[in-house]
């Protein structure tokens, strides 16, 4: 990846986190932690990777995407407002009553490709997306984003069994490694290690990536592209709330919304970062 | 009414279950990565060893409750009432209710209440789920003295149990000093005979200042507590059907299968009469406040007012 591309999707990046802390704050709920660890994997596959139309949002051929981490909506949101999707404006009223961006994603949101929030459910659906483009020889690719802590669902391995079964070599899985869930440390709650090994016994091709690193996931998803015949996952090693000091590796901000104090606090650190980033 | 003490019901479970721990050396909690919401942390912090985290994995969580409890533990398995009720409905009804083990399923965030995180969240259906389980108990209390008193009953009780909790704090209106929890009782909380309000859970507080509001109108509505929804109290059913001739049923919950369904069933069946139900009409909630949803899909004493007028041609 060329130094201008890297920069301009740091900077890009940066103001999906403030969209995110911008939606979560004012909807006085919702998920920051989960949705920072992901803001540079989005605006990665957004802004340099996947093949949209933000202006023709159905288009049959373009690349689907499904979160199946759904609680981490804020993420998807940014992303698709500061794509074009819709309005950067939509991400105040996130959660409100009648708002468009509901607290989960929604099917019905422009450029949202399939509901989710109950952990587990996404992978399959985009496992079904994979098998449709399969059975119709559409070039679509179709990328999904899985929790470290939604890997504990059984239906997630069901799907891995299914993909690797039906060489669904046009899906993408991210695991996002930030190594915490609600209740503590992903390997103190109930742990789902070791996760390469899993995905490769299972069939799949294996990919570990720095998810704040353009670079190292450019390379990732790279890889998967040469997969012939199998499913990828890209393992990548994350932290939660990445980008903000008070947040970063705290399971406490998993889902919890800033008060005034700190979104301003927030906020303050990011423009930091942006106008580092543009200076 | 305005500095009535509120308490969610979910902290009702926690507390209960971690006050009742010493009492029940045999009660264990598992919990799938939400025992900071669900409340079962309480119970962790007094307990640790008798509570096991599955994770996210709620199907998994209710087979193993099962296997605590073929092997003489009472197991409180919990999760969101969307999770417990639903995600597991099949391992429930298989491997819990099928064997009629002794399970107590804790089931929280159920209802519209849930808010802001929406519809995938928002549990409208547990109860027509469970209630369609052969065996199975289901409690849904209304607030915290009647909870607590639920918990312990459950544990008397010995068969599966699905308990129903709620995320939003709710005004305390029991009295803990004189409260009785019977299971399979009704609870006549306000007298009348020109129509009769039954509601459950969070609903219960709603149909008592609905009722106090008709009275000031000339109107007396009877107002029945409906703890159990399974087994269903038909005496208390069935009076008010023959003595006011009309009922209004209020659930925060589809208007399909739940207290509602509940409560026309034994009436067609014994005593007919009309029932007009009140909750969620067939239709998935979406985001927002909690108090602001219960008024906007008409869970509210506001309402149940208008309802009970129109009924009656007031
Ligand atoms: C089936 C299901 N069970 C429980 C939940 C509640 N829940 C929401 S987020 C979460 C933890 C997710 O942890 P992880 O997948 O690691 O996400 P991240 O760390 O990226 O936020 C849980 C248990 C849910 N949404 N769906
Ligand atoms: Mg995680």
């Amino acid at each position: 990846m060329d130094k201008a591309t890297k920069k301009q999707l740091e900077i890009t990046a940066c103001k999906v986190r403030m969209g995110i802390i911008e939606g979560v704050y004012n909807a006085k709920s919702g998920h920051p932690g989960g949705s920072l660890s992901i803001a540079d994997t989005l605006t990665y596959l957004y802004f340099a990777r996947m093949n949209i139309y933000p202006d023709k949002p159905d288009l049959p051929d373009r690349d689907r995407f499904v979160l199946s981490k759904g609680h981490t909506a804020p993420a998807l949101y940014s992303t698709l407002a500061n794509r074009g999707f819709f309005s950067t404006e939509e991400l105040k009223s996130l959660r409100h009553i009648g708002a468009l961006l509901q607290g989960h994603p929604c099917i019905h949101i422009p450029g949202v490709d399939m509901s989710s929030g109950s952990l587990g459910q996404g992978i399959s659906a985009a496992c079904g997306m994979a098998l449709s483009g399969k059975i119709s020889n559409d070039i679509y690719k179709v990328y999904c984003v899985l929790g470290d802590g939604e890997i504990e669902e059984g239906q997630v391995w069901e799907a891995a069994m299914f993909a690797a079964h039906y060489k669904l070599d046009n899906l993408v899985a991210v695991v996002d490694n930030n190594g915490l869930q609600i209740d503590g440390r992903i390997s103190d709650v109930c742990s789902p290690y070791p996760i390469t090994d899993k995905f490769a016994a299972f069939g799949w091709n294996v990919v570990e990536a720095d998810a704040h690193d353009f670079d190292s996931l450019e390379k990732a998803f790279d890889d998967a592209e040469n997969a012939s015949g199998r499913p990828t996952v890209i393992v990548q090693k994350s932290v939660k709330g990445k980008g903000i000091s008070f947040m970063e590796d705290q399971v406490s901000w998993h889902g919890t919304a800033p008060n005034a104090e700190q979104y301003a606090q927030a906020m303050e650190e990011l423009n930091a970062q942006l106008r580092s980033l543009e200076g | 009414m305005a500095d009535v003490k509120k308490i969610a019901t979910r902290e009702s479970y926690g507390n209960a279950l971690a006050e009742l721990g010493d009492k029940y050396e045999n009660l264990y909690v598992l919990d799938a990565d939400l025992a900071a919401a669900t409340k079962t942390g309480i119970f962790k912090k007094k307990f640790p060893d008798r509570h096991f985290d599955c994770g996210i994995a709620e199907a998994n969580m209710m087979g193993v409750a099962a296997g605590l409890a073929a092997t003489g533990k009472i197991p409180f398995a919990s999760s969101f009432a969307m999770f417990a009720a639903g995600r597991a409905f099949e391992i429930v009804r298989n491997s819990i209710g099928y064997p009629h083990l002794n399970v107590k399923i804790g089931a929280t965030h159920a209802g519209i209440s849930v808010g802001e995180d929406g519809a995938t969240h928002q549990c409208n259906e547990d109860i027509a789920l469970m209630r369609t389980i052969p065996g199975m108990v289901i409690i849904n209390p209304a607030d915290d003295v009647e909870a607590r008193a639920a918990v312990e009953a459950a544990i008397k009780y010995v068969g599966p149990v699905y308990m129903r909790f709620g995320r939003l704090a709710v005004p305390v209106f029991n009295d803990a000093a004189t409260y009785k929890f019977e299971l399979g009782k009704g609870i006549k909380l306000r007298d009348g005979n020109d129509i009769t309000i039954v509601a459950s859970g969070l609903m219960v507080n709603e149909a008592v200042n609905a009722s106090d509001e008709l009275k000031a109108m000339g109107i007396n509505a009877r107002v029945i507590n409906i703890h159990t929804i399974k087994p269903i109290d038909r005496e208390i059913i069935l009076e008010a059907a023959a003595e006011t001739g009309k009922i209004v049923t209020v659930e925060e919950h589809s208007i399909i299968g739940g207290l509602g369904s509940a409560v026309a069933e034994v009436v067609c069946a014994e005593c007919p009469c009309r029932v007009v139900r009140i909750g969620v009409n067939d239709e998935f909630g979406h985001s927002g406040p909690a108090v602001d949803l219960l008024k906007e899909f008409g869970l509210s004493a506001e309402n149940i007012v208008k309802t009970v007028k129109d009924v009656l041609g007031r």
